[in-house]
């Protein structure tokens, strides 16, 4: 599977980077070196191999559904870029 | 006598209950060995002076009151993707660059409450992602060591951990915290002559660490003996309700298993590691620490790990799908760099353009590439798989062996400008740690040769998971037989 600029565009796009259009040829000669490189797993007969998601062996703890903290709205703004009282301020988003 | 600059943390700590030395002298000694070198070496990102000092004198109240704690009043490095309450964190990138934790991470915490003392947040690269400390937002780290007649020559301290590494080599810290996502700690260990070890995924709680990878991320100590890693493992490490994935399981003392011996250990000897073009000074190396084991009574198994090989490309799907998910939370809305747009989605673009630098960019955008409709099962689902046999290669070894020997890189330190055209290269400095991280197992670095232009090698030593005490063990052995004493061009006290 190799990129082409179309999807490498659409991949910024969803991964919410801007990309300029001088910048594409170059990272999707980038991308596709190491999606090359990461082929090579194709090689590998993993059929009937379970998928391994976590780094550890243990299954998750499960813990009580209950609020054990809280009352830190200032903290939780202090580093805000931009806020309106005790809110987030973003531009308008709704017309 | 000792410059305080040159004591080992036991032997500081040794030190401090004699009052041979206050706290007060050991940090303000620390200080002045990072105003002198750091403006060089770049290994600080924030020096603390201020706080490392009330610190330390708090340290010194302590022990005069008789209630030292396991490392009160010892001046460590905290790498800057460590959450600490109050100090600027940058994860050594832009977009976190004016951020200011109101809490603190659990493995800090841990150490503040054994009372150590900060002297600032180490250099590394951005988001822990690079082998070369040199994508730092905050300029790269230069590696203390020289090699012979190349005074001036860069080189890098490795990387992620590379100043935190670089500190320690060149005594700006007694020891330092570090994390390792894919060889992070073990590989600027060995490239900067210290030790540092990778505990088990699980035994270090993930609390208030910048997130790059969740499933392989592992924090641990780097210091300039094993003894003195092993005191730090067992301040940092614990149970915490905080972290979903940390092990509820005992810690035990560390320290006391360095002088263990490795009488009637099976150590494994993975012949897969042996690679086409591996530099002859590494596999002699490795031949030595081989030898060194044999003759301390441990016997050598040849083993097997036949997926060795895919663990790199398993890694490079595994890692920066990960990433694209943590680092989706950098959107330039609740904390952190903003740059301004037309509309709500082109803020989030302009920031995390800015933000992000090119490697961090690059790894964010193969892993929402592996992770998008049509393309996850080929990638993501295969490389958990290759992952789940990587693990099933050590888990049938650990039928045979007690602890696998290896290299810890395929190469000393090398110049800043070499190996940067092609992302590839870089990765592969990590061929030797990133089985420990995708099989969640223990790995430590010791320092146990020089290469001929006397740049100090590495060795590693992988064990079973949540059997950290074989490892330091073996370590143990391995630096008392090497009686590395080689020093750093650059350094306090020189």
């Amino acid at each position: 599977m190799s990129l082409d600029t179309a999807t490498v565009r659409r991949v910024a796009s969803l991964a919410r980077i801007r990309v300029e259009e001088s910048e594409l040829p170059r990272l999707e000669a980038e991308l596709n070196g190491i999606l090359g490189w990461i082929e090579q797993l194709q090689a590998v007969d993993t059929s009937s191999v379970e998928p391994m998601a976590g780094g550890g062996n243990q299954a998750l703890r499960m813990r009580e559904d209950r609020v054990t903290d809280g009352d830190m709205q200032e903290k939780v703004l202090a580093n805000a870029p931009d806020r309106a009282g005790a809110f987030f301020a973003v531009p308008k988003v709704v017309e | 006598m000792t410059a305080p600059t040159d004591f080992t943390l036991a032997g500081a700590r040794a030190a401090l209950a004699r009052r041979e030395i206050s706290a007060a002298e050991l940090t303000r000694a620390h200080l002045a060995a990072i105003e002198a070198l750091n403006p060089r070496l770049n290994a600080y990102i924030s020096a603390t002076p201020e706080l490392a000092l009330a610190q330390a004198e708090a340290a010194d109240a302590a022990l005069a009151r008789g209630e030292g704690r396991a490392l009160t009043g010892i001046p460590l490095a905290i790498k800057d993707l460590f959450c600490t309450a109050g100090t600027r964190t940058t994860a050594g990138s832009r977009i976190l660059g004016n951020f200011v934790p109101p809490y603190e991470s659990t493995v800090s915490g841990n150490l503040l409450r054994d009372g150590a003392v900060f002297l600032g947040k180490a250099n590394l690269d951005e988001f822990a992602m690079g082998s070369s400390n040199t994508t730092s937002a905050f300029g790269p780290v230069e590696n203390p060591w020289k090699r012979e007649g190349e005074a001036e020559t860069f080189l890098v301290p490795g990387g992620s951990s590379g100043g935190s590494a670089a500190a320690v080599a060149a005594r700006l810290a007694l020891g330092a915290t570090a994390t390792d996502t894919g060889g992070s700690i073990r590989q600027p260990a060995a490239f900067c002559g210290i030790a540092g070890i990778k505990p088990t995924y699980g035994r270090c709680s993930r609390f208030g660490i910048v997130a790059f990878a969740s499933s392989l991320d592992q924090a641990g100590p780097v210091a300039r003996t094993v003894e003195d890693c092993a005191i730090l493992l067992g301040s940092m490490a614990g149970f915490d309700p905080k972290d979903s994935t940390s092990a509820d399981i005992a810690v035990p003392d560390f320290a006391a298993a360095c002088a263990r011996g490795v009488k009637g250990l099976r150590i494994g000897i993975p012949r897969e590691y042996r690679l086409d073009g591996l530099p002859a000074e590494i596999a002699a190396l490795w031949e030595q620490g081989m030898a060194w084991l044999k003759a301390e009574g441990a016997e050598l198994v040849e083993i097997s790990l036949p997926h060795t090989k895919y663990a790199l490309p398993t890694y490079y799907i595994v890692a920066p799908a990960e990433a694209s998910s943590n680092l989706a939370r950098y959107d330039g809305v609740r904390f952190g760099l903003r740059e301004n747009g037309e509309d709500l989605k082109d803020l989030y673009e302009r920031t995390r353009a800015a933000g992000f630098g090119e490697e961090v960019r690059r790894r964010i955008l193969i892993g929402t590439y592996v992770l998008s409709a049509g393309y996850y099962d080929a990638y993501y689902l295969k490389a958990q798989q290759v992952r789940a046999l990587i693990k099933r290669d050590f888990d049938q070894a650990w039928e045979k062996v007690d602890a696998i020997l290896t290299p810890a890189t395929p190469s000393a330190a090398f110049g800043r400008d070499e190996k940067q055209d092609d992302p590839v290269a870089m990765y592969l400095n990590d061929v030797f740690t990133v089985t420990a991280n995708l099989a969640g197992i223990p790995g430590l670095a010791v320092p146990a040769g020089q290469d001929v232009k006397g740049l100090p090698l590495g060795l590693q030593v992988l064990g079973k998971p949540f059997d950290e005490e074989t490892v330091f063990a073996v370590g143990g052995a391995i630096e008392r037989a090497a009686g590395f004493t080689a020093l750093p061009a650059l350094r306090a006290a020189a």
